[in-house]
C-alpha cells in the first residue's frame, strides 16, 4: 500500500490522503472499545440465533434451543390474568345482587365489569351511557316495563323480552288498526284520551266520554284501570311523563293502530352467569332502578 | 507557555484553537486548606444524609409507612417526615423545582458555581472517587510515573489496580444500594436484597447507578462537567459582574518570576507580580486548567487552586489570596487603583431571594391549611340529564371522597343549587332522607355515583350550578365541589 499520509500541522494526526475542495480527511480510526462492542453484538446475535426462534422455514420456522415462544408466553399471561380475576369472579358469581351492592368492593368490581360488558353488547340499542332511543328503553329513568328491581333486571336480561327463549318475557301491544279492531276516528278518540291521562294537551272537541269507553273495553285488560300499566305483560303506565314511542299524537296512532313489540334478545347461555350479575347491577346502580 | 494574559488584550485570533482536542488525563494534587475543608465537610454532609436518611425513622401510627422519607410508588404516595403527599398534590413538587432552581439562580449570583463546585453530586463523588485513587496509587506524580511506566506490570500495580476499582465499585453499589431504599422500607428491603428475595426492578436500579457512578465519576470525571453538563452555559447566562468567582488576581500576580529573581529584583525596588510560576495551581485543579488564563468554562469553581496557592504564598512570605473569590468590577478597580468593593445585596439578589420567599412561603401556606378531606365530581356526559316518569329531572355524578386522614370518616354528603333537590348513593341506603352518609376508611377514597333529582317545574334552568358539600360528621371538617345540573 502506498503511504498518502501527511501530517495534519493543527491536530498532529495524518490524513487519509482523501481530499474534497481543500478539506483533507483526518485519519480517525474507530476507538477501540467501539469495535470490541461492535464484535459482541455480532457474537450476541448469533447466540441469540441459536437460542431464540427465529430462521423461517418452508412451513414453521427454528424453535431455539429453550422452545421459546412469545404466543407462548402471552398464554401464559393471559392464564394468569384469568386466575387472578377468577377468585373476585367467583365471589361475585356467589354473591346475591343485593349484597353485591351493600360491598363498596363487589359493587366497583360490577360495575367496571358491566359497564364494559354493556359497552360491547347493550349499547348498539340502548346506547354506550344506557340512555336509549325512540324504541329502546332508557336504562338510566325510573320507569322500568318489566320491573327495575335487581331480581327483574337480572331476569329480562337473562331471559329479553319476546326472544324466543323458554322463560322470556311475552306480551305486545295489538295492532288495533290493522287488525281491524278499531276504527280510524276511534283511533284518534282513545289516541287523545290515553294523551290527557297523562296531563298532555288534547285535540279542540275530542270527546272524552268516548275515549274512555274504549279505551275500557280494549286497552283495560293490559293497561290496567286508569291506565297505570302492568309490569307483567310489559304493559307501560301510560299516564307518567315517559314515553317509548313518544307521546304526540301521531305517534300514538302509530302505535295504537300498528301495535309494537320491541325485542329484547336472551343472554343467558352467550353470557356466563356471573356477567350477567355484573351486569344487573351495573344497570341498576345506572339510575337505582324501581 | 508562560504568556502574560490580561483578558483586556486578548485579540480573537488568541481564540482560534481547533474545536478538537483529545482528552488530557487530569491527575490533581492532594491539597490542604480552607476551601478543601469546607469541601470535605461538605462531602462528609452530603453522602452522610444521601446514605443514611432512609434509616430515620418516623412513627405515623398503625398501618401507616414508618419512614421519615419514603416514595411508596405502589400506593402513590410521598412521605417526608411529618408531611404527607398524595397524587393530587404534585404541585408541591413543581414548586419545590422552581424553588431549587430560583435558589441555584441565587448562589450563581453570589458566589457563581458553588453548586458545581461543592454540591453537585458529580463533584462530590468526583471527589471521593480521587480520594480513594490518591489512597491507594498516591498523589500525582506518582500516579503520573506509574501510568507513563513502560516497565512490565508487577504484581504489586496489579493489586492496586485491582483494590482501587473494587474500593471504587463498592462504593458506586452502595449508592445504588442507598437510592432504592428510599422506595421501600429500607430495613426490610436490605434484609431481602442480601437474602436474593427483593424484587427484580431493585435489582436492575442498583445496577444502573453502580454503572452510572461507577462510570461517571471514575472515568469521565470533569468531562461530564465540561461536556455534558448545561448548568455551564446556562449559568454563563445568568452571571454578572457582581457575582464572585474564583479568579486569578493578574494586576498582582503579572509579571511572573522565580523567587530568587523577585527577591532580587524587589531589593532594587522595582515592581514584580506575586505569582512564582510555580504551577501549584494547575496541579490540584480538578479539571486540569490553568486559572491564570481568566475565567474558564471547565473552572467549577471548586476553590481548591487558592488553597494550592495560599500555601506557595505563605512559604514565599507574600499575602494571601492571589487567587480568590473576586469580580469582575474589583479587577478594574483594582487597576484604577481604588479599593474593592463587594454587594451581595443587590436587585438580583433581592429579587431571586423574593421568588424563593414568595413561592416557598405559598408552599408552606398550603402545606399547614392543607385539607385532610377533599371532594372531586365528575358529572354524567351520556346521558347528562335524565326525564323521570313524575317528570322530574335527574342527573348523575360520579363523587370522589379523598380522606387524607389516618382515621376513618363518617361524612354527609349535602347538595346545594337546585330547588328542592333529592340524593341518592347507589349501594347505600340513607338514614337521613336526601342526606347521604358514607363512611370513607382512612387514607384512601371512595368513589361514588351520585344521583340528584329535582322538580322540572322548579328548576326551568338549563343548568344549574350545583355545589356539594362533604362533611366529617364526627369533626366537622368540610370540603366542597362545584359541577351544573342540566335539564334536558
Ligand atoms: S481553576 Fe481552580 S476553582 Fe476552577 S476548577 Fe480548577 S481548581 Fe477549581
Ligand atoms: S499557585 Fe499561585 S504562585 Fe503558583 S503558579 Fe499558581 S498563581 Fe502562581
Amino acid at each position: 500500500m502506498t503511504d498518502h499520509s501527511e501530517v495534519d500541522t493543527v491536530t498532529g494526526k495524518s490524513t487519509t490522503g482523501h481530499e474534497w475542495d481543500g478539506i483533507k480527511e483526518l485519519n480517525t480510526p474507530l476507538p477501540r472499545w467501539w469495535v470490541i462492542a461492535f464484535y459482541l453484538t455480532i457474537v450476541w446475535a448469533i447466540g441469540y440465533w441459536i437460542v431464540y426462534p427465529a430462521w423461517p422455514l418452508i412451513a414453521s420456522n427454528t424453535t431455539g434451543l429453550f422452545g421459546y415462544s412469545s404466543r407462548a408466553d402471552v398464554a401464559v399471561e393471559l392464564a394468569n390474568l384469568e386466575k387472578i380475576r377468577g377468585d373476585k369472579m367467583v365471589a361475585l358469581g356467589a354473591a346475591s345482587l343485593a349484597d353485591i351492592e351493600k360491598d363498596p368492593a363487589l359493587l366497583a368490581l360490577a360495575r367496571a365489569k358491566g359497564k364494559t360488558v354493556f359497552g360491547d353488547n347493550c349499547a348498539p340499542c340502548h346506547g354506550s351511557g344506557g340512555a336509549g332511543a325512540k324504541g329502546f328503553p332508557n336504562l338510566n329513568d325510573d320507569d322500568w316495563l318489566w320491573g327495575g328491581t335487581l331480581d327483574q333486571i337480572m331476569q329480562t336480561i337473562q331471559y329479553g323480552a319476546r326472544s324466543g327463549h323458554a322463560k322470556t318475557h311475552e306480551g305486545q301491544m295489538l295492532a288495533f288498526g290493522k287488525d281491524g279492531v278499531l276504527k280510524g276516528d276511534e283511533i284518534v278518540t282513545v289516541a287523545n284520551y290515553v294523551r290527557s291521562l297523562s296531563g298532555l294537551s288534547t285535540r279542540k272537541g275530542f270527546d272524552a266520554a268516548k275515549g274512555e269507553k274504549i279505551f275500557a273495553e280494549n286497552c283495560v285488560a293490559c293497561h290496567g284501570d286508569g291506565g297505570k300499566g302492568n309490569q307483567e305483560m310489559g304493559a307501560p303506565n301510560l299516564t307518567d311523563k315517559i314515553w317509548l314511542y313518544g307521546s304526540d299524537e301521531a305517534s300514538l296512532i302509530e302505535t295504537i293502530s300498528q301495535g309494537r313489540a320491541g325485542v329484547m334478545p336472551a343472554w343467558e347461555g352467550r353470557l356466563d352467569p356471573a356477567t350477567i350479575k355484573a351486569m344487573a347491577v351495573y344497570v341498576h346502580s345506572l339510575g337505582g332502578g324501581k | 507557555m508562560n504568556k502574560t494574559v490580561n483578558p483586556n488584550e486578548l485579540k480573537p485570533a488568541d481564540d482560534n484553537a481547533p474545536l478538537y482536542a483529545a482528552r488530557k488525563k487530569v491527575y490533581p494534587q492532594s491539597v490542604s486548606g480552607t476551601f478543601r475543608r469546607i469541601k470535605w465537610g461538605l462531602m462528609a454532609f452530603c453522602l452522610g444524609v444521601y446514605y443514611l436518611l432512609p434509616f430515620v425513622r418516623w412513627n405515623r401510627g398503625l398501618g401507616a409507612p414508618s419512614q421519615a422519607v419514603l416514595i411508596d410508588l405502589p400506593n402513590s404516595r410521598f412521605y417526608f417526615f411529618f408531611i404527607e403527599l398524595w397524587p393530587q398534590e404534585v404541585y408541591y413538587f413543581t414548586g419545590l423545582l422552581i424553588v431549587a432552581a430560583v435558589a441555584l439562580f441565587l448562589m450563581n449570583s453570589i458566589g457563581g458555581r458553588i453548586w458545581c463546585g461543592y454540591l453537585c453530586p458529580q463533584t462530590v463523588w468526583t471527589d471521593l472517587f480521587y480520594a480513594v485513587e490518591r489512597l491507594v496509587e498516591g498523589d500525582r506524580r506518582e500516579r503520573m510515573r506509574k501510568d507513563k511506566s513502560s516497565d512490565p506490570i508487577k504484581l504489586e500495580r496489579i493489586y492496586e489496580i485491582v483494590l482501587k476499582h473494587s474500593i471504587w465499585l463498592l462504593i458506586a453499589w452502595w449508592t445504588g444500594g442507598a437510592w432504592v431504599l428510599y422506595f421501600n422500607d429500607a430495613p426490610t428491603l436490605v434484609k431481602e436484597l442480601v437474602t436474593f428475595q427483593a424484587p427484580m426492578i431493585a435489582y436492575v436500579w442498583i445496577g444502573i447507578l453502580t454503572a452510572s457512578t461507577y462510570v461517571l465519576a471514575g472515568f469521565m470525571r470533569e468531562q461530564v462537567c465540561t461536556y455534558m453538563c448545561p448548568w455551564p452555559r446556562i449559568q454563563a447566562a445568568l452571571t454578572d459582574e457582581w457575582a464572585l468567582n474564583v479568579t486569578y488576581r493578574y494586576d498582582r500576580g503579572e509579571k511572573r518570576t522565580s523567587v530568587k529573581k523577585a527577591a532580587e529584583l524587589r531589593a532594587l525596588g522595582q515592581q514584580v507580580g506575586d505569582c512564582v510560576d510555580c504551577y501549584q495551581c494547575v496541579a490540584v485543579c480538578p479539571t486540569g486548567i490553568d486559572i491564570r488564563n481568566g475565567p474558564q468554562l471547565e473552572c467549577i469553581q471548586c476553590g481548591l487552586c487558592i488553597d494550592a496557592c495560599d500555601n506557595v504564598m505563605t512559604k514565599i512570605g507574600r499575602p494571601k489570596r492571589l487567587i480568590g473569590y473576586d469580580n469582575d468590577i474589583n479587577i478594574q478597580r483594582r487597576q484604577e487603583g481604588k479599593a474593592p468593593i463587594y454587594r451581595i445585596v443587590r436587585a438580583r439578589t433581592i429579587v431571586y431571594s423574593a421568588i424563593i420567599a414568595a413561592v416557598g412561603g405559598i408552599m408552606i401556606y398550603t402545606l399547614a391549611t392543607r385539607s385532610l378531606l377533599d371532594v372531586n365530581v365528575l358529572h354524567d356526559r351520556n346521558p347528562v340529564a335524565v326525564k323521570l316518569s313524575d317528570g322530574s329531572i335527574r342527573n348523575a355524578y360520579t363523587v370522589r371522597l379523598l380522606n387524607k386522614s389516618g382515621y376513618d370518616r363518617v361524612i354527609a354528603i349535602d347538595v346545594e343549587g337546585p330547588v328542592n333537590p333529592t340524593m341518592h348513593v347507589v349501594g347505600v341506603d340513607s338514614v337521613t332522607p336526601d342526606r347521604p352518609i358514607i363512611v370513607v376508611p382512612r387514607d384512601s377514597t371512595s368513589e361514588l355515583r351520585l344521583l340528584v333529582t329535582a322538580p322540572a317545574e322548579n328548576n326551568p334552568e338549563k343548568s344549574i350550578p350545583v355545589r356539594f358539600h362533604v362533611m366529617d360528621i364526627g369533626l366537622g371538617v368540610a370540603a366542597s365541589a362545584t359541577d351544573n345540573f342540566v335539564t334536558p
